[in-house]
Protein backbone atom coordinates (compact mmCIF):
# COMPACT_ATOMS: atom_id res chain seq x y z
CA UNK A 1 0.00 0.00 0.00
CA UNK A 2 1.67 3.70 -1.09
CA UNK A 3 -0.05 6.49 1.18
CA UNK A 4 1.15 9.37 -0.48
CA UNK A 5 1.30 12.76 0.84
CA UNK A 6 1.90 15.35 -2.10
CA UNK A 7 3.37 15.78 -5.36
CA UNK A 8 6.40 17.51 -5.08
CA UNK A 9 9.96 17.61 -2.80
CA UNK A 10 9.39 19.50 -0.03
CA UNK A 11 10.72 18.93 3.75
CA UNK A 12 7.21 19.39 4.75
CA UNK A 13 5.62 16.78 3.30
CA UNK A 14 9.00 15.14 3.33
CA UNK A 15 8.15 15.22 7.40
CA UNK A 16 4.68 13.78 7.43
CA UNK A 17 5.81 10.78 5.36
CA UNK A 18 8.67 10.26 8.05
CA UNK A 19 6.18 10.63 11.63
CA UNK A 20 4.11 8.31 9.29
CA UNK A 21 6.61 5.94 9.18
CA UNK A 22 7.77 6.75 12.82
CA UNK A 23 4.43 5.94 14.18
CA UNK A 24 4.26 2.81 12.10
CA UNK A 25 7.35 1.97 13.84
CA UNK A 26 6.26 2.59 17.65
CA UNK A 27 3.07 0.75 16.90
CA UNK A 28 3.11 -1.73 14.49
CA UNK A 29 0.12 -3.19 13.26
CA UNK A 30 -0.37 -6.78 12.96
CA UNK A 31 0.63 -7.94 9.48
CA UNK A 32 3.00 -5.06 8.25
CA UNK A 33 5.97 -6.31 7.21
CA UNK A 34 8.06 -3.32 6.62
CA UNK A 35 7.93 0.70 5.43
CA UNK A 36 9.70 2.52 3.07
CA UNK A 37 9.82 6.54 4.03
CA UNK A 38 10.77 8.63 0.35
CA UNK A 39 10.30 12.20 -0.49
CA UNK A 40 6.32 12.23 -0.27
CA UNK A 41 5.17 9.11 0.07
CA UNK A 42 5.13 5.80 2.40
CA UNK A 43 5.23 2.22 0.81
CA UNK A 44 3.88 -0.36 3.58
CA UNK A 45 4.10 -3.58 2.64
CA UNK A 46 1.68 -5.86 4.05
CA UNK A 47 1.06 -9.46 4.48
CA UNK A 48 -2.11 -9.97 2.93
CA UNK A 49 -2.53 -13.80 4.65
CA UNK A 50 -2.89 -11.58 8.07
CA UNK A 51 -4.73 -8.39 7.13
CA UNK A 52 -6.21 -6.73 4.25
CA UNK A 53 -6.35 -3.25 2.55
CA UNK A 54 -9.42 -2.25 3.94
CA UNK A 55 -8.55 -2.86 7.54
CA UNK A 56 -4.95 -1.37 6.93
CA UNK A 57 -6.83 1.91 5.62
CA UNK A 58 -8.27 2.60 8.51
CA UNK A 59 -5.75 1.65 10.98
CA UNK A 60 -3.83 4.50 8.97
CA UNK A 61 -6.27 6.88 8.94
CA UNK A 62 -6.71 6.21 12.39
CA UNK A 63 -2.85 7.40 12.94
CA UNK A 64 -3.13 10.69 11.33
CA UNK A 65 -4.60 11.53 14.30
CA UNK A 66 -1.45 10.99 16.56
CA UNK A 67 0.66 12.68 13.22
CA UNK A 68 0.53 16.22 15.27
CA UNK A 69 1.21 14.78 18.49
CA UNK A 70 4.34 13.21 17.09
CA UNK A 71 7.58 14.91 17.85
CA UNK A 72 10.06 14.07 15.13
CA UNK A 73 13.38 14.16 17.10
CA UNK A 74 15.73 16.73 15.86
CA UNK A 75 18.27 15.78 13.12
CA UNK A 76 21.28 14.45 13.97
CA UNK A 77 24.06 15.89 12.11
CA UNK A 78 26.57 14.30 10.12
CA UNK A 79 29.75 15.58 9.25
CA UNK A 80 31.50 14.12 6.10
CA UNK A 81 35.17 14.90 5.40
CA UNK A 82 35.56 15.48 1.68
CA UNK A 83 38.65 15.34 0.11
CA UNK A 84 37.42 18.07 -3.14
CA UNK A 85 38.60 18.27 -6.74
CA UNK A 86 41.75 16.45 -8.68
CA UNK A 87 41.51 12.82 -9.16
CA UNK A 88 38.76 12.93 -6.41
CA UNK A 89 36.20 14.82 -8.18
CA UNK A 90 37.10 14.85 -11.78
CA UNK A 91 34.03 16.98 -12.72
CA UNK A 92 34.93 20.04 -10.32
CA UNK A 93 36.01 22.16 -12.91
CA UNK A 94 32.88 21.40 -14.98
CA UNK A 95 30.59 22.19 -12.09
CA UNK A 96 32.92 25.49 -11.78
CA UNK A 97 32.59 26.43 -15.42
CA UNK A 98 29.11 25.58 -16.00
CA UNK A 99 28.23 28.07 -13.09
CA UNK A 100 30.90 30.53 -13.70
CA UNK A 101 32.40 30.49 -10.64
CA UNK A 102 35.86 28.64 -9.40
CA UNK A 103 36.42 25.78 -8.23
CA UNK A 104 37.50 27.29 -4.69
CA UNK A 105 33.82 28.51 -4.92
CA UNK A 106 32.29 25.30 -5.63
CA UNK A 107 33.86 23.85 -2.24
CA UNK A 108 33.50 26.78 -0.20
CA UNK A 109 29.80 26.89 -0.71
CA UNK A 110 28.71 22.80 -1.15
CA UNK A 111 30.48 22.38 2.42
CA UNK A 112 28.83 25.76 3.88
CA UNK A 113 25.70 24.15 3.25
CA UNK A 114 23.36 21.92 5.35
CA UNK A 115 21.37 19.15 3.79
CA UNK A 116 18.50 17.26 4.46
CA UNK A 117 18.67 13.56 3.76
CA UNK A 118 15.02 13.29 2.22
CA UNK A 119 15.54 9.32 1.25
CA UNK A 120 17.91 6.14 1.09
CA UNK A 121 17.69 4.57 -2.07
CA UNK A 122 19.51 3.35 -5.91
CA UNK A 123 22.44 1.15 -3.74
CA UNK A 124 22.34 0.31 -0.07
CA UNK A 125 22.81 3.96 1.76
CA UNK A 126 22.55 6.31 -1.47
CA UNK A 127 21.24 9.75 0.32
CA UNK A 128 19.25 11.59 -1.65
CA UNK A 129 20.13 15.51 -0.11
CA UNK A 130 18.11 18.35 -0.41
CA UNK A 131 19.41 21.61 -0.19
CA UNK A 132 22.17 22.26 -2.65
CA UNK A 133 22.44 26.04 -3.26
CA UNK A 134 21.34 26.93 -6.94
CA UNK A 135 24.98 28.20 -7.41
CA UNK A 136 25.89 24.94 -7.84
CA UNK A 137 23.30 23.29 -9.73
CA UNK A 138 24.17 21.01 -12.85
CA UNK A 139 22.99 18.63 -14.84
CA UNK A 140 23.48 15.53 -14.55
CA UNK A 141 26.95 13.80 -16.97
CA UNK A 142 25.36 13.34 -20.92
CA UNK A 143 26.99 9.45 -20.42
CA UNK A 144 26.76 7.71 -16.93
CA UNK A 145 30.41 6.26 -15.77
CA UNK A 146 30.28 2.74 -15.78
CA UNK A 147 32.16 2.46 -12.45
CA UNK A 148 31.85 5.62 -9.81
CA UNK A 149 34.52 4.53 -6.90
CA UNK A 150 32.46 4.24 -3.63
CA UNK A 151 32.77 7.92 -1.73
CA UNK A 152 32.78 9.83 -4.38
CA UNK A 153 30.70 12.85 -3.85
CA UNK A 154 28.50 14.02 -6.73
CA UNK A 155 25.46 16.87 -8.14
CA UNK A 156 22.59 15.92 -10.30
CA UNK A 157 20.60 18.85 -10.85
CA UNK A 158 19.15 20.33 -7.87
CA UNK A 159 20.41 17.60 -5.38
CA UNK A 160 24.27 16.51 -4.26
CA UNK A 161 24.34 12.55 -3.04
CA UNK A 162 27.41 10.38 -2.13
CA UNK A 163 27.93 6.54 -3.62
CA UNK A 164 28.24 4.40 -0.72
CA UNK A 165 29.14 1.61 -2.90
CA UNK A 166 31.46 1.63 -5.95
CA UNK A 167 28.58 1.34 -8.84
CA UNK A 168 27.76 2.93 -12.11
CA UNK A 169 26.63 6.27 -12.02
CA UNK A 170 26.19 9.58 -14.06
CA UNK A 171 26.39 12.49 -11.17
CA UNK A 172 28.80 15.31 -10.74
CA UNK A 173 31.73 14.22 -9.41
CA UNK A 174 33.31 16.75 -6.96
CA UNK A 175 34.87 15.31 -4.67
CA UNK A 176 35.36 11.83 -2.46
CA UNK A 177 35.08 10.75 1.63
CA UNK A 178 37.48 8.57 2.98
CA UNK A 179 35.08 7.22 5.21
CA UNK A 180 33.30 3.72 4.94
CA UNK A 181 29.94 4.49 4.90
CA UNK A 182 28.44 0.55 4.03
CA UNK A 183 29.41 -1.75 7.15
CA UNK A 184 27.00 -4.54 6.32
CA UNK A 185 28.07 -6.35 9.32
CA UNK A 186 26.66 -4.00 11.78
CA UNK A 187 23.13 -3.70 13.12
CA UNK A 188 23.25 -0.30 12.11
CA UNK A 189 25.43 -0.14 9.10
CA UNK A 190 25.24 3.07 8.10
CA UNK A 191 26.50 6.76 9.69
CA UNK A 192 23.18 8.05 8.60
CA UNK A 193 19.48 7.76 8.71
CA UNK A 194 16.42 9.63 6.87
CA UNK A 195 15.77 12.94 8.39
CA UNK A 196 19.26 13.52 9.71
CA UNK A 197 21.17 16.52 8.08
CA UNK A 198 24.96 15.85 6.70
CA UNK A 199 27.70 18.59 6.21
CA UNK A 200 30.84 18.35 4.26
CA UNK A 201 34.14 19.38 6.01
CA UNK A 202 36.85 19.90 3.12
CA UNK A 203 39.95 17.89 3.70
CA UNK A 204 43.64 17.89 2.21
CA UNK A 205 44.74 15.10 0.28
CA UNK A 206 47.26 14.49 3.30
CA UNK A 207 44.21 14.20 5.63
CA UNK A 208 42.21 12.13 3.13
CA UNK A 209 46.01 9.32 3.19
CA UNK A 210 45.52 9.70 6.96
CA UNK A 211 41.87 9.08 7.37
CA UNK A 212 42.00 6.19 4.74
CA UNK A 213 44.53 4.50 6.98
CA UNK A 214 42.57 5.19 10.53
CA UNK A 215 39.27 3.34 8.62
CA UNK A 216 41.02 0.54 7.54
CA UNK A 217 42.72 -0.51 11.49
CA UNK B 1 29.86 -28.89 8.30
CA UNK B 2 31.60 -28.97 4.98
CA UNK B 3 28.78 -30.44 1.96
CA UNK B 4 30.11 -29.54 -1.19
CA UNK B 5 32.95 -28.96 -3.28
CA UNK B 6 32.03 -26.86 -6.11
CA UNK B 7 33.55 -28.37 -9.20
CA UNK B 8 31.59 -25.85 -11.79
CA UNK B 9 29.23 -23.50 -10.38
CA UNK B 10 26.81 -22.97 -13.08
CA UNK B 11 25.88 -19.50 -15.14
CA UNK B 12 24.58 -17.91 -12.02
CA UNK B 13 24.48 -20.08 -8.39
CA UNK B 14 23.39 -17.80 -5.44
CA UNK B 15 22.60 -18.63 -1.75
CA UNK B 16 19.28 -17.38 -1.48
CA UNK B 17 16.46 -17.34 1.23
CA UNK B 18 12.81 -15.73 1.96
CA UNK B 19 14.03 -12.50 1.75
CA UNK B 20 15.63 -9.45 3.79
CA UNK B 21 12.84 -7.62 5.22
CA UNK B 22 13.67 -4.11 7.38
CA UNK B 23 16.28 -2.85 5.09
CA UNK B 24 14.55 -1.07 1.98
CA UNK B 25 14.16 2.32 4.11
CA UNK B 26 18.32 2.27 3.65
CA UNK B 27 18.62 1.19 0.41
CA UNK B 28 18.73 -2.38 0.72
CA UNK B 29 16.70 -4.36 -1.97
CA UNK B 30 14.80 -7.35 -0.57
CA UNK B 31 16.59 -10.02 -2.45
CA UNK B 32 15.55 -13.94 -2.08
CA UNK B 33 14.73 -16.62 -3.81
CA UNK B 34 12.68 -15.55 -6.81
CA UNK B 35 10.41 -18.52 -7.09
CA UNK B 36 8.91 -18.68 -3.61
CA UNK B 37 6.95 -21.80 -4.75
CA UNK B 38 9.81 -23.88 -5.59
CA UNK B 39 12.09 -22.51 -2.63
CA UNK B 40 8.75 -23.23 -0.38
CA UNK B 41 8.68 -27.29 -1.30
CA UNK B 42 12.17 -28.06 -1.73
CA UNK B 43 13.10 -27.13 1.92
CA UNK B 44 9.55 -29.20 2.70
CA UNK B 45 10.94 -31.88 1.12
CA UNK B 46 14.29 -32.24 2.99
CA UNK B 47 11.60 -31.27 6.21
CA UNK B 48 13.62 -27.95 6.96
CA UNK B 49 12.26 -24.94 8.63
CA UNK B 50 10.42 -23.07 6.31
CA UNK B 51 12.75 -20.01 5.84
CA UNK B 52 16.16 -22.30 5.22
CA UNK B 53 18.74 -20.80 2.38
CA UNK B 54 18.74 -22.71 -0.33
CA UNK B 55 21.21 -22.52 -3.94
CA UNK B 56 19.32 -20.57 -6.70
CA UNK B 57 20.44 -22.25 -9.77
CA UNK B 58 20.18 -20.51 -13.32
CA UNK B 59 19.76 -21.70 -16.53
CA UNK B 60 23.04 -23.54 -16.48
CA UNK B 61 23.74 -26.38 -14.03
CA UNK B 62 26.74 -27.37 -11.63
CA UNK B 63 28.88 -30.31 -10.38
CA UNK B 64 29.44 -30.70 -6.73
CA UNK B 65 31.32 -33.26 -4.72
CA UNK B 66 29.73 -34.11 -1.39
CA UNK B 67 31.83 -33.96 1.49
CA UNK B 68 29.37 -34.99 4.09
CA UNK B 69 26.26 -36.92 4.36
CA UNK B 70 22.71 -35.22 3.61
CA UNK B 71 19.30 -35.18 1.93
CA UNK B 72 19.06 -33.14 -0.96
CA UNK B 73 15.88 -31.90 -3.02
CA UNK B 74 15.99 -30.20 -6.44
CA UNK B 75 12.67 -28.71 -7.78
CA UNK B 76 11.93 -25.58 -10.18
CA UNK B 77 13.15 -25.50 -13.48
CA UNK B 78 12.62 -28.58 -15.23
CA UNK B 79 16.72 -30.31 -14.92
CA UNK B 80 18.15 -33.00 -15.62
CA UNK B 81 20.29 -34.06 -12.31
CA UNK B 82 22.86 -37.09 -11.97
CA UNK B 83 24.65 -38.80 -8.87
CA UNK B 84 27.53 -40.76 -9.66
CA UNK B 85 26.41 -40.33 -13.59
CA UNK B 86 22.99 -41.77 -12.74
CA UNK B 87 19.49 -40.12 -12.84
CA UNK B 88 18.27 -38.60 -10.16
CA UNK B 89 14.68 -37.78 -9.65
CA UNK B 90 13.78 -33.50 -9.27
CA UNK B 91 10.81 -32.52 -6.79
CA UNK B 92 11.98 -35.65 -4.19
CA UNK B 93 14.58 -35.90 -2.12
CA UNK B 94 17.40 -38.35 -1.89
CA UNK B 95 20.42 -38.96 -0.09
CA UNK B 96 24.11 -37.71 -1.18
CA UNK B 97 27.59 -39.57 0.68
CA UNK B 98 30.60 -38.04 1.10
CA UNK B 99 32.61 -38.83 -2.77
CA UNK B 100 29.31 -38.73 -4.63
CA UNK B 101 29.35 -36.38 -7.41
CA UNK B 102 26.32 -34.33 -8.04
CA UNK B 103 25.80 -32.88 -11.65
CA UNK B 104 22.78 -30.39 -12.41
CA UNK B 105 22.58 -30.37 -16.32
CA UNK B 106 21.19 -27.45 -18.17
CA UNK B 107 17.50 -26.58 -17.65
CA UNK B 108 15.05 -27.75 -20.23
CA UNK B 109 12.20 -25.92 -19.56
CA UNK B 110 11.87 -22.89 -16.70
CA UNK B 111 14.86 -20.68 -15.74
CA UNK B 112 15.81 -21.43 -12.31
CA UNK B 113 16.35 -24.46 -10.21
CA UNK B 114 16.59 -24.83 -6.27
CA UNK B 115 18.46 -27.04 -4.32
CA UNK B 116 17.69 -27.69 -0.39
CA UNK B 117 19.50 -29.40 1.94
CA UNK B 118 19.24 -30.60 5.22
CA UNK B 119 19.97 -28.19 7.80
CA UNK B 120 20.00 -25.35 5.14
CA UNK B 121 22.79 -24.08 3.66
CA UNK B 122 24.85 -22.18 5.85
CA UNK B 123 26.31 -19.13 5.44
CA UNK B 124 26.30 -15.94 7.72
CA UNK B 125 23.45 -14.23 8.09
CA UNK B 126 23.39 -10.48 7.36
CA UNK B 127 21.28 -8.20 8.19
CA UNK B 128 18.44 -10.89 9.57
CA UNK B 129 18.84 -12.52 6.10
CA UNK B 130 21.37 -15.78 4.06
CA UNK B 131 20.10 -14.09 0.24
CA UNK B 132 23.00 -13.00 -1.58
CA UNK B 133 22.44 -9.17 -3.05
CA UNK B 134 25.58 -9.47 -5.41
CA UNK B 135 25.26 -5.56 -6.02
CA UNK B 136 26.09 -4.34 -2.81
CA UNK B 137 28.44 -7.50 -2.30
CA UNK B 138 26.32 -9.14 0.37
CA UNK B 139 24.83 -12.10 2.17
CA UNK B 140 24.70 -15.41 0.98
CA UNK B 141 28.42 -16.64 -0.32
CA UNK B 142 30.96 -13.82 0.38
CA UNK B 143 28.27 -11.97 -1.47
CA UNK B 144 28.46 -13.09 -4.64
CA UNK B 145 28.16 -16.03 -6.85
CA UNK B 146 29.42 -19.36 -6.21
CA UNK B 147 33.18 -19.94 -7.82
CA UNK B 148 34.71 -23.23 -8.90
CA UNK B 149 36.74 -24.06 -5.66
CA UNK B 150 33.93 -22.67 -3.03
CA UNK B 151 33.51 -25.25 0.01
CA UNK B 152 29.32 -25.14 0.25
CA UNK B 153 28.77 -25.90 4.12
CA UNK B 154 24.90 -26.93 5.87
CA UNK B 155 23.75 -25.87 9.13
CA UNK B 156 22.64 -29.31 11.18
CA UNK B 157 19.77 -31.16 11.19
CA UNK B 158 18.42 -34.32 10.98
CA UNK B 159 18.42 -36.74 8.15
CA UNK B 160 15.08 -38.16 6.69
CA UNK B 161 13.56 -41.77 7.69
CA UNK B 162 12.86 -42.00 4.40
CA UNK B 163 13.05 -40.54 1.00
CA UNK B 164 10.04 -37.81 0.68
CA UNK B 165 8.24 -37.52 -3.29
CA UNK B 166 5.93 -34.46 -4.48
CA UNK B 167 2.96 -35.53 -5.95
CA UNK B 168 3.21 -35.22 -9.89
CA UNK B 169 -0.52 -33.46 -9.87
CA UNK B 170 1.19 -30.32 -7.90
CA UNK B 171 4.41 -29.97 -9.64
CA UNK B 172 4.27 -26.89 -12.03
CA UNK B 173 4.55 -26.93 -15.78
CA UNK B 174 6.28 -23.84 -17.72
CA UNK B 175 5.16 -22.72 -20.87
CA UNK B 176 6.72 -20.12 -22.67
CA UNK B 177 3.97 -18.28 -23.24
CA UNK B 178 2.75 -17.41 -19.98
CA UNK B 179 -0.63 -15.43 -18.60
CA UNK B 180 0.64 -13.57 -15.57
CA UNK B 181 -1.96 -11.79 -13.23
CA UNK B 182 -1.63 -8.05 -12.97
CA UNK B 183 -3.41 -5.14 -11.00
CA UNK B 184 -3.66 -1.61 -11.64
CA UNK B 185 -1.20 1.21 -10.61
CA UNK B 186 -0.24 2.96 -8.81
CA UNK B 187 0.56 5.16 -12.00
CA UNK B 188 -2.08 3.60 -13.62
CA UNK B 189 -3.63 7.77 -14.46
CA UNK B 190 -0.46 8.47 -16.41
CA UNK B 191 -2.00 6.41 -18.93
CA UNK B 192 -5.29 6.31 -21.05
CA UNK B 193 -4.62 3.93 -24.48
CA UNK B 194 -1.62 2.53 -23.14
CA UNK B 195 -3.18 0.59 -20.41
CA UNK B 196 -5.52 -1.12 -23.41
CA UNK B 197 -1.98 -1.83 -24.96
CA UNK B 198 -0.56 -3.25 -22.30
CA UNK B 199 -3.76 -6.08 -21.57
CA UNK B 200 -4.32 -6.77 -25.33
CA UNK B 201 -0.75 -7.27 -26.42
CA UNK B 202 2.24 -10.01 -26.28
CA UNK B 203 5.35 -8.97 -24.83
CA UNK B 204 8.61 -10.51 -25.26
CA UNK B 205 11.07 -11.21 -22.42
CA UNK B 206 14.55 -9.82 -23.84
CA UNK B 207 17.86 -10.89 -23.18
CA UNK B 208 18.35 -8.39 -20.14
CA UNK B 209 16.56 -10.28 -17.35
CA UNK B 210 18.06 -10.78 -13.82
CA UNK B 211 16.77 -10.64 -10.50
CA UNK B 212 16.55 -6.54 -10.58
CA UNK B 213 14.24 -7.14 -13.09
CA UNK B 214 12.70 -8.40 -16.57
CA UNK B 215 12.78 -5.77 -19.24
CA UNK B 216 10.23 -6.45 -22.11
CA UNK B 217 9.80 -6.11 -25.72
CA UNK B 218 6.34 -5.50 -27.46
CA UNK B 219 4.23 -2.50 -28.83
CA UNK B 220 5.18 0.96 -27.12
CA UNK B 221 2.93 1.61 -23.91
CA UNK B 222 2.35 5.64 -24.74
CA UNK B 223 2.01 8.03 -21.64
CA UNK B 224 -0.56 10.14 -22.09
CA UNK B 225 0.50 13.04 -23.87
CA UNK B 226 0.15 15.80 -21.11
CA UNK B 227 1.27 13.56 -18.47
CA UNK B 228 5.50 13.62 -17.39
CA UNK B 229 7.12 10.17 -18.17
CA UNK B 230 9.23 10.28 -14.30
CA UNK B 231 7.56 10.52 -11.19
CA UNK B 232 9.48 11.92 -8.08
CA UNK B 233 11.58 8.61 -7.06
CA UNK B 234 9.33 6.56 -4.83
CA UNK B 235 9.36 2.59 -3.37
CA UNK B 236 8.98 0.15 -6.16
CA UNK B 237 8.07 -3.52 -5.50
CA UNK B 238 8.68 -6.78 -6.80
CA UNK B 239 6.30 -6.85 -9.49
CA UNK B 240 5.99 -3.52 -10.69
CA UNK B 241 5.45 -2.65 -14.32
CA UNK B 242 7.66 0.23 -15.06
CA UNK B 243 7.14 1.89 -18.39
CA UNK B 244 10.44 4.34 -19.53
CA UNK B 245 10.06 7.05 -21.92
CA UNK B 246 10.71 4.65 -24.83
CA UNK B 247 7.23 2.66 -24.12
CA UNK B 248 8.91 -1.09 -23.22
CA UNK B 249 8.18 -2.28 -20.22
CA UNK B 250 10.28 -3.35 -17.35
CA UNK B 251 9.15 -5.90 -14.08
CA UNK B 252 11.10 -4.94 -11.49
CA UNK B 253 11.97 -8.07 -9.15
CA UNK B 254 13.85 -7.95 -6.04
CA UNK B 255 16.99 -6.15 -6.05
CA UNK B 256 15.41 -2.15 -6.39
CA UNK B 257 14.28 -0.34 -3.45
CA UNK B 258 13.05 2.89 -5.60
CA UNK B 259 12.93 4.43 -8.88
CA UNK B 260 11.95 7.52 -10.78
CA UNK B 261 9.73 5.87 -13.78
CA UNK B 262 6.28 5.77 -13.67
CA UNK B 263 4.54 2.06 -12.87
CA UNK B 264 1.05 1.20 -14.98
CA UNK B 265 0.49 -2.22 -13.05
CA UNK B 266 1.74 -4.37 -10.45
CA UNK B 267 2.00 -8.06 -11.21
CA UNK B 268 0.53 -9.88 -8.32
CA UNK B 269 3.13 -11.67 -5.86
CA UNK B 270 1.58 -15.01 -6.46
CA UNK B 271 2.46 -14.69 -10.08
CA UNK B 272 6.12 -13.74 -9.68
CA UNK B 273 6.99 -17.38 -9.67
CA UNK B 274 5.91 -17.63 -12.79
CA UNK B 275 8.21 -14.78 -14.11
CA UNK B 276 11.33 -16.46 -11.91
CA UNK B 277 10.58 -19.34 -14.71
CA UNK B 278 10.51 -17.01 -17.69
CA UNK B 279 13.71 -16.91 -19.85
CA UNK B 280 14.74 -14.69 -22.48
CA UNK B 281 12.87 -15.77 -25.77
CA UNK B 282 9.59 -16.41 -24.16
CA UNK B 283 6.35 -14.30 -24.08
CA UNK B 284 3.97 -13.36 -21.70
CA UNK B 285 0.49 -11.27 -21.98
CA UNK B 286 -0.73 -9.69 -18.84
CA UNK B 287 -4.48 -10.17 -17.51
CA UNK B 288 -5.85 -7.82 -15.38
CA UNK B 289 -7.49 -8.66 -11.82
CA UNK B 290 -8.78 -6.33 -8.71
CA UNK B 291 -7.26 -6.22 -5.82
CA UNK B 292 -9.70 -8.71 -4.25
CA UNK B 293 -8.92 -11.38 -6.70
CA UNK B 294 -5.50 -10.92 -5.80
CA UNK B 295 -5.79 -11.47 -2.44
CA UNK B 296 -8.46 -14.44 -3.23
CA UNK B 297 -5.46 -15.81 -5.14
CA UNK B 298 -3.02 -15.31 -2.56
CA UNK B 299 -5.34 -17.20 -0.24
CA UNK B 300 -5.90 -20.09 -2.86
CA UNK B 301 -1.39 -20.51 -2.73
CA UNK B 302 -1.68 -20.18 1.29
CA UNK B 303 -3.84 -23.33 1.38
CA UNK B 304 -1.76 -24.93 -1.30
CA UNK B 305 1.23 -24.68 0.51
CA UNK B 306 -0.34 -26.32 3.44
CA UNK B 307 -2.17 -28.86 1.55
CA UNK B 308 1.14 -29.99 -0.39
CA UNK B 309 2.74 -30.14 2.86
CA UNK B 310 0.24 -32.28 4.60
CA UNK B 311 -0.80 -34.13 1.72
CA UNK B 312 1.03 -34.00 -1.75
CA UNK B 313 4.69 -34.89 0.17
CA UNK B 314 4.64 -38.51 0.59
Amino acid sequence: MLVEYGDEIDPVINNKVRSMAMVMEKKPLNGVLETIPTYRSLLIIYDPATTNPTKLEKEILDFEELLSQIEIPPPDTVEIPVCYGGEFGPDIRFVAEHNSITEDDVIRIHSGAEYHIFMIGFTPGFPFLGGLPKALHTPRLETPRSFVSEGSVGIANNQTGIYPLTSPGGWQLIGKTPLKLFAPEHTNPFIYKVGDRIKFNPISAEEYARLVGEVKK
Amino acid sequence: MDLFSVLTPGAYTTVQDNRRYGYQQMGIPLSGALDSFSFNVANMLVENPENCAVLEITIMGCRFEVLNEADVAITGAQIGVTLNKRPAECWSSFRVKSGDILEIKQVKSGCRAYLAVTGGIDVPEVMGSRSTYVGGSIGGYLGRPLKQGDIIKRGKGLLLKQARHLSPSVIPQYSSNTVIHAVLGPQDEFFDEGIKTLFESEFMITAKADRMGYRLQGPEIKHRAEMPKSIISEPSVPGGVQIPADGQPIILLVEQTVGGYTKIATVISTDLCKIAQATPGDTICFEQVTLEKAHALYHDRQNLMKEIEKKHII
